[in-house]
């Protein structure tokens, strides 16, 4: 029973993964695919590892396992925020159909540069 | 044009899906424990998703978008060493896994500081 609800929690995970993937590739802008890539791909790895500790219980990975999906838990979403925030303050365009951008009020954008 | 790129497109998908379906990845060195098919699937997934991430690293407009990239497949290798994990039920795979989070971390803070324009010190 451990070991079945185990492994539909990492078949669940390479699904939440490979669909941040498709989002990588289709999106058209930094910060949406950012948006996609990170919560997506986040969550299934997160999900990916939980169900490898209820396969393995106790054990030497197991507990490897639940360390590091503590360690990604706190530290994706801070990466994530320094990238956004270092690409808005480099001055990246966004995507033409973008409606507001409240950052840019506070914080004024050097000018457009495209690489 | 565009129903030649339909037509080649579908026919990579349903290969890529049938080779996942009929023939698993043979893992080499421990080939008598349980659970091998579905890891030999589950690793034909995530190795298709690390291809799709350098698609992105490669064609790049920006260098954002490559950083974000290189980050996420990090992401998920620590994704592919936990599934070792399940395969051979030795614990070792978990620190490379561990090793790989904290590397890709500090590298990614490093990057975007240099990309922001400022010194790496402050």
């Amino acid at each position: 029973m451990r070991e079945t609800i185990g492994f539909i929690l990492v078949a669940i995970g390479l699904l939440l993964n490979v669909l941040g993937c498709i989002g990588i590739v289709r999106l058209p802008d930094v910060y949406l695919r950012l948006m996609a890539g990170t919560k997506c791909v986040t969550l299934g790895t997160c999900s990916i590892l939980f169900g490898t500790f209820l396969i393995m219980g106790f054990t030497m990975g197991g507990v490897k396992c639940l360390l590091c999906l503590v360690f990604i838990v706190l530290t994706d979403a801070v990466s994530a925020h320094v990238i956004t925030r270092s690409a808005h303050r480099a001055g990246i365009k966004f995507y033409e159909g973008t409606i507001k951008d409240e950052y840019s009020e506070d914080h004024p954008k050097k000018k457009d540069v495209n690489s | 044009m565009k129903l030649l790129q339909w037509f080649l497109s579908a026919v990579l998908l349903i290969s890529i899906a049938a080779l996942i379906i009929f023939r698993p990845l043979p893992i080499l060195f421990y080939p008598k424990l349980p659970h091998i098919p579905f890891v030999g699937r589950a690793i034909y997934i995530l190795v298709l998703s690390c291809l799709l991430c350098l698609y992105r690293v490669v064609r790049g407009p920006t260098s954002a978008d490559r950083i974000m990239a290189i980050d996420i497949m990090g992401i998920m290798i620590i994704g592919m060493c936990a599934v070792l994990t399940i395969a051979t039920g030795r614990g070792w795979y978990m620190d490379v896994g561990i090793a790989w989070a904290l590397q890709s971390f500090i590298t990614v803070l490093a990057l975007s500081k240099h990309l922001e324009g400022r010194n790496l010190d402050a």
